[in-house]
């Protein structure tokens, strides 16, 4: 007899084999986190139903690592189990996709054996989904269902499961249907998996889906099929696989009773590295209970009161806030609940239910704040929408009219400012897409340990011992709590832990503050996940502050809302009325924009009397059916001025150059550098989202910045036009703009042709020059071009070189002197029409549309003129900065930075590819310059993300602080 | 006490009077290494201290004052350092610290930046920080690096590197626990001493030092049975670090396996030659290259030293020396990647595969730029020169568990048992045609060499 157990992330699975291999018993199950328990109950059953005391035993799973330590039953990694079991039960299989609780794996069986797990990124797994079908509010089964009848498909970001939730939730509130979503959701597990784990080698021949995830969801399945073009098998016992492994691996003969000693012996021993509990006694709880009870709001009787009143709502990620208050700011009436997935019949039953109750109440005044501000807005007419951030300041005046920081925990966003010294927003700090620790996150855990998301949380608040789980990812807190579970952390120790650990989220990695004093003295707290003690302690704590918390922390946005709207009322308020709301109707459907080449998924939202919201475009075209009027914008000029480099056929042939990275900037030297010498340049066409999927299968490293991934997609693209030479040069440095000590380029932008050489395939089929070239060294340039280019073709004359290297980099001056100059234009003619200035700063490559999402067009949307930083970098003298100043690109980021100081009407806006490592260093360094001079910074993270409800928060905050 | 003094751009200067006042303290990345470094400092007059404080608070400290996104060994160095000061040890208004700038182009040559920037934020803007870089790029009246100084560290680079080499091919298989550790021990002591009279750094001494090493570990007792062979490569921190890789060397040694980890010279080689290629690639001051040329000819004669001491020891496997290194990348990475490993990363994948040490554990700080490209990048590349090669990546930063790297190192382990009993098996079959070689017990006894087995069992008695 042989047993296999395989204890994963979140399953508990185990087979029995009699001595001919067949399978006589078998179970599925979730663990719970139980995983020491549920392991015994396994034991216990299998010696129960096999009557034996002695069998061949091997455990497995990345849970059954820890058991199997503890109790000294042999393990058998986990894909190396699937590779036996597939070995004995499938011989001809080529290629296994296996996907688990949190992991994902592939299985390279033939042509080279090679087994593949997901790296420090958990998305795309068991657990993604189950958060995604959370997030739909509904269940993963039916979420499957719903994706047959699905009829379009959203780009979700598939890098990871805290990502691709803040594009899914912007997607929800804007009506988008289930069905569509829930395919999405299933396409982006198989781009996670494919670009994450094949790198470079093609899936291909008999494959194979195991694992929990293929097996329940047959949309998932034909979604691989789909992307690879073929039909894969999931075969009989496809969630055995691993325990069938374990099985077959098994070599040591164990004494179940013994096992079964060992592990209920088994006592945690309390071994873990912990934290001061949140509060020492009794009475210093009680004491900071009665400080908080301090910080209400009047309240009014509904039933006695008539009159006017003021209608707020914050429509949020995962939830919605309404407020109805008096003239005087008390509360009539208030309802704070969960949107589950759609905030709009929500809005509908509240306002019918307080029309019905409340006749002598009249509504002269409503405002909608939140993600779904647009289309809570639109739905039910209301006078005006805020930005969240003004929302939560006029709130937090309210409770401190010299509040200095304001700082909101919601369920999907960490939202943060200061208050500058006029009062206006300052310093914003969002959290970033993959900086999870929110709201949410306490919620998926008290889930997993079976409690309400109250109960939990409170059971912190007198542990003993926290446990310390830093400040990480969702996904990977899973394993850490997993380990504490496993060194004995109570449940209250590591809810206090979970506690705590948001705090710390917020504190360093969003706000990125190491004391009180970098914020104010004077701190607001709210949001939902505030209304938590633990985590409001766990705050006071570590800020070693006092701070306000007001009794009404959830309602905060839409209490902000409903003040803005009585301050703002003109007597009367448009909202539906009681009559216009029997007859509301919303439908959704979905629309190609197709006004321009971007081609944008619209959403449109039908309301009754053909009142229409569109939501998902870029630019205002298809509400307005105006063209964006780019002529303030310098990345729009940037864009058309590389296309003036067309190519010119020549006798020496034809050269292909991919238009990404650093190309952006040195396409004007290259082309006319190989045009001089008889060479026709042709360039890849302009980055879109299917280039892009294109090259994914090729790319290496799953965390690498999205630009360097794209040019995977630009280089194929190049060789699927038969073009013979592709001209991609490795460049350690850039040109020398002496604006700091050194001149650079990062090591991704320097390297990256040794990446596409090494990992393309079919980069063997073309001539590809990816020399080391010095474009630093004017005089030395040529020669060792020369030398470079007499590798691939017949030997230039160094004199043609010479005089062709001379145009060349006339040229590129030639060039950076047109943005300057179209420069200068902008700004003369933005002042001259009073508009405001925004330097938009990056790389070179950020001008990439399918890069920068269209951001460029959302600030020009706001009436604002757009420049680029090296319009005017070069206009400062070289200072000292606090960081080794060394990359080109980022010194004039640092210039550009110090010029905006100096010139009232512009401000800084910098663009950040997710994954720049060299950023870390860059944006803080920008801010301290900002700050320096009173300026606001404003960062916007971007990836292959395509939602900007984000990036709209931060922009229209910028310039409501700015009109302030 | 001595008077706080700053350059024009209001960096705190280390002055000639803190030098003799001021207590120095340094990051630890090597543990052997480190300690000779520290002695070498010490005999040229500087009262240095390398840390070795690991608990959970450097981790902390670093998250506190440290950019989250920046690379885990800028977080752990500065925590380290930070935790260092808060923890009343040390008097703050007569410390210094100390940390090295390689002037490339990756980020780790701002860490000096970041971590002024962090004792801004936590209170100690008073204490100076001395950066130890050969690129010109920050210098201080109280510190400079002298060519002599030099010559000390690459010797200390030398023995760390033999005894580190040596103690890793013996440990696994020694018979007592502990001997090759302990030896190890006795020989820092050994060297330590040596400096302090300024001897053992350079000439006869130095290579006789070598060679008593290398007698004195081949004469520990072993039983050399088939094992796993592992190589770790990866970010230079990480890759030495245990704070850093989560004791990944410990790990190893705990799943049975034999761990190889390519030395620190090949490193400081390969600095000095990313100057040389600079300017073969771009051109360049043809003063700078002699300067260069000469200082990288006495590291390769240093490097010889430590080959040569090896020669007479066939069971030892001696690293190739830096040039083939060089020439093994030929055709795979170009030399002008030079940022970070640069190709040198590569190299040592390449040439662990070559020297039978085909699994290989390639470590990076997450979201590492240039591994980005020699790592990651070219683990492709090298399976298809050695299509036996099995590597694995691992990323630490603070929120990697150790569950989930061991999980993968595991996997890594499990192909390679695999592929090691595949190769005994075949052995096996291959001796089955001949008479008298029909088990793998046989093929072990083949496989150590001759004279091994007899000797080291007599050394057993002996040692008892």
């Amino acid at each position: 007899m042989r047993i296999g157990i395989d204890v994963g992330s979140t399953t508990i699975k185990y087979v029995v084999l009699d001595d001919r291999n067949n399978i006589i018993h078998k179970s599925y199950e979730r663990h719970l986190s139980q995983i020491t328990e549920k392991t015994l109950a396994v034991l216990r059953t299998v010696r129960e139903l096999t009557g034996e005391r002695k069998a061949l035993l091997s455990i497995s799973g990345s849970a059954g690592m820890g058991i199997s330590e503890a109790c000294g039953i042999p393990l058998v990694q986990e894909v190396f189990a699937s590779r036996i079991a597939l070995k004995n039960l499938l011989p001809d299989a080529d290629v296994a996709i296996e996907l688990g609780g949190e992991d994902a794996k592939i299985l390279f069986v033939t042509g080279g054996m090679e087994f593949r797990m997901n790296g420090s990124c958990a998305g795309g797994t068991g657990a993604f989904i189950d958060q995604m079908a959370t997030l739909l509010n509904i269940t993963p089964t039916e979420m499957n269902e719903a994706a047959k009848s699905a009829e379009r498909r959203y780009t979700i970001a598939s890098r990871c499961g805290v990502f691709a939730k803040t594009d899914i939730q912007p997607l929800l509130n804007q009506g988008a249907r289930t069905s569509d979503v829930s395919s999405s959701i299933f396409y982006a597990v198989v781009n996670q998996t494919i670009a994450g784990l094949a790198q470079g080698r093609p899936i291909k021949g008999n494959v194979v889906y195991l694992g929990g995830p293929l097996t329940f969801f047959s949309e998932l399945r034909s979604a691989f099929d789909d992307t690879l073009k073929l039909t894969g098998v999931c075969p009989e016992n496809s969630l055995y696989y691993v325990a069938i492994g374990a099985a077959y691996g098994a070599d040591t003969e164990i004494d179940l009773d013994k096992a079964i000693d060992t592990l209920s012996g088994l006592k945690a021993v309390g071994n873990y590295n912990s934290i001061e509990p949140l509060f020492q006694n009794r009475e210093e709880y009680d004491e900071f209970v009665k400080r908080h009870s301090e910080n209400t709001i009047e309240r009014v009787d509904p039933d006695t009161y008539e009159g006017d009143a003021f209608f707020g709502v914050d429509s949020g990620s995962t939830t919605i806030k309404m407020v109805v208050i008096t003239p005087d700011g008390k509360i009539l009436r208030d309802k704070y609940s969960s949107n589950k997935g759609n905030p709009v019949p929500h809005v509908k039953e509240f306002l019918e239910h307080f029309y019905w109750k409340y006749p002598k109440i009249k509504i002269v005044g409503a405002t909608s704040t939140g993600y779904g501000e647009e289309l809570i807005k639109n739905a039910f007419s209301l006078d005006s929408g805020i930005v969240e951030t003004t929302a939560h300041l006029t709130a937090a005046r309210k409770f401190m009219p010299d509040v200095e920081f304001v700082i909101d925990i919601g369920g999907q966003d960490i939202k943060c400012f200061k208050i500058g010294k006029k009062g206006e927003v300052d310093s914003i700090f969002l959290n970033e897409a993959c900086s999870s620790g929110c709201g949410s996150f306490l919620q998926t855990f008290a889930e997993a340990l079976g409690k309400p998301i109250e109960e939990f949380a409170r059971l912190g608040l007198f542990a003993d011992k926290p446990v310390d789980l830093g400040s990480r990812c969702t996904v990977f807190m899973n394993s850490s709590v997993k380990q504490a579970q496993k060194d004995g952390a109570s449940i209250e120790n590591i809810s206090a832990g979970l506690s705590i650990s948001v705090v710390k989220n917020a504190l360093y990695k969003v706000i990125r503050a190491s004391g009180p004093d970098e914020l104010g003295r004077k701190i607001v707290v709210q949001g939902g996940t505030f209304l938590n003690d633990a985590v409001l302690r766990a705050f006071e704590q570590e800020m070693g502050a006092h701070v306000v918390r007001p009794a009404i922390a959830g309602l905060m946005g839409a209490y902000g809302a409903a003040l803005y709207a009585s301050r703002h009322s003109s007597g009367s308020s448009k909202i539906l009325n009681a009559a216009q709301l029997a007859d509301f109707f919303h439908q959704v459907k979905d629309a190609r924009c197709g006004l321009c080449s971007n081609n944008c998924r619209l959403t449109v939202n039908i309301f009754d009397n053909n009142r229409k919201f569109i939501s998902g475009n870029r630019c205002d075209r298809p509400i307005t059916h105006r063209k964006a009027d780019d002529s303030l914008n310098i990345y729009d000029y940037k864009l058309k001025l590389l296309k003036e480099y067309q190519p010119v056929s020549g006798e020496r042939g034809k050269i292909g150059i991919p238009m990404g990275l650093n190309m952006f900037e040195l396409l004007p030297f290259w082309h006319t550098l190989f045009t001089k010498l008889g060479f026709e340049v042709v360039t890849s066409p302009l980055s879109n989202r299917k280039m892009y999927l294109l090259g994914q299968a090729t790319i290496p490293s799953d965390t690498v910045c999205f630009p360097a991934k794209l040019m995977h997609g630009h280089v194929q693209t190049l060789i699927d036009q038969g073009i013979q030479t592709i001209f991609y040069p490795c460049l350690s440095y850039n040109f020398d703009e002496k604006m700091g000590d050194n001149h650079y380029n990062c090591p991704v932008v320097a390297y990256y042709p040794e990446v596409i050489h090494a990992n393309m395939p079919d980069i063997e089929k073309v001539d590809f020059i990816n020399d080391y070239l010095g474009i630093h060294r004017p005089k030395d340039f040529p020669k060792k071009f020369q030398q470079v280019m007499s590798k691939y073709f017949d030997i230039i004359p160094l004199d043609e070189v010479k005089s062709a290297a001379a145009a060349a980099y006339n040229e590129y001056s030639r060039y950076l002197e047109k943005i300057r100059v179209r420069g200068e234009e902008i700004i003369e003619e933005a002042r001259a029409k009073g508009m405001h200035i925004i330097v938009l700063s990056g790389r070179p490559y950020h001008v990439d549309p399918e890069i920068n999402h269209g951001i460029d067009r959302i600030i020009s949307g706001c009436g604002a003129a757009i420049i680029s930083e090296d319009v005017v970098s070069n206009r400062v003298e070289k200072f000292p900065v606090k960081v080794l100043n060394q990359w080109t690109y980022h010194s004039r980021l640092y210039s550009a930075a110090k010029y905006v100081l100096t010139q009232p009407d512009m401000n800084l806006v910098q663009l950040v590819s997710f994954g720049c490592g060299i950023d870390a260093i860059t944006t803080d360094e920008v801010r301290s310059i900002l700050e320096s001079g009173g300026k606001i910074y404003t960062q916007i993270k971007i990836d292959e993300i395509t939602n900007l409800g984000a990036v709209k928060i931060r922009l229209r905050s910028l310039f409501a602080a700015i009109e302030e | 006490m001595a008077e706080l003094k700053y350059t024009k751009d209001g960096r705190l200067l280390f002055t000639k009077e803190m030098r003799r006042e001021y207590k120095i303290l340094v990051p630890n990345m090597l543990p052997v290494h480190f300690k000779l470094f520290e002695k070498v400092l010490q005999k040229s007059g500087y009262d240095i201290e390398v840390l070795t404080n690991s608990s959970h608070r450097v981790v902390e400290e670093g998250l506190k004052y440290v950019h989250n996104d920046t690379c885990y060994p800028a977080l752990l160095v500065i925590g380290q350092m930070i935790d260092a000061l808060n923890s009343g040890k040390y008097d703050v208004n007569k410390t210094a610290l100390m940390i090295t700038q390689t002037g490339g182009g990756c980020r780790a040559s701002n860490y000096i930046h970041l971590l002024r920037k962090a004792l801004k934020s936590a209170g100690y803007e008073n204490v100076p920080v001395i950066s130890v870089n050969m690129s010109g790029l920050e210098s201080n009246p109280g510190f400079s690096v002298t060519p002599a100084l030099i010559m000390q560290f690459v010797s200390g680079v030398v023995y760390g590197d033999m005894l580190m080499l040596l103690n890793n091919q013996v440990k696994a298989y020694e018979l007592n626990k502990g001997e090759s550790e302990a030896l190890v021990n006795s020989w820092v002591e050994r060297l330590l001493e040596q400096f302090s009279h300024g001897k053992g750094m350079i000439g006869e001494d130095f290579r006789s030092n070598l060679r008593q090493i290398a007698d004195e570990f081949d004469a520990i007792p072993v039983k050399r049975v088939p094992k796993v062979k592992v190589g770790v490569v990866g970010e230079i921190y990480v890759k030495y670090s245990p704070l850093a890789n989560n004791r990944l060397e410990e790990f190893l040694a705990s799943q049975d396996c034999e761990v190889m980890v390519p030395g620190l010279m090949g490193f400081a080689l390969f600095k000095m030659d990313n100057r040389l290629d600079d300017i073969n690639l771009y051109g360049g001051s043809t003063v700078k290259y002699k300067f260069v040329s000469f200082l990288k000819d006495f590291c390769t004669k240093m490097e010889s030293a430590m080959l040569d001491a090896l020669k007479d020891h066939p069971n030892f496997a001696a690293p190739s020396p830096y040039a083939h290194l060089r020439t093994l990348v030929n055709g795979v990475i170009g030399y002008g990647s030079k940022m970070g490993e640069g190709w040198l990363l590569t190299a040592e994948m390449l040439e662990l595969c070559e020297s039978g040490y085909e699994n290989i554990v390639c470590t990076q700080p997450f979201g590492c730029l240039p591994n980005h490209i020699n790592g990651k990048g070219m683990i492709g590349k090298i399976r298809r020169v050695f299509p036996n090669s099995n590597i694995t990546p691992i990323d630490y930063d603070p929120s990697a568990t150790k569950v989930n790297q061991e999980n993968r190192i595991k996997l890594m382990l499990a192909v390679a048992r695999e592929n090691l009993s595949e190769r005994l098996e075949a052995g096996s079959t291959e001796k089955a045609q001949h008479p008298g070689g029909d088990t793998i017990e046989v093929v072990i006894e083949d496989k150590i060499s001759d004279a091994d087995t007899p000797k080291t069992e007599a050394n057993a008695t002996a040692a008892q």
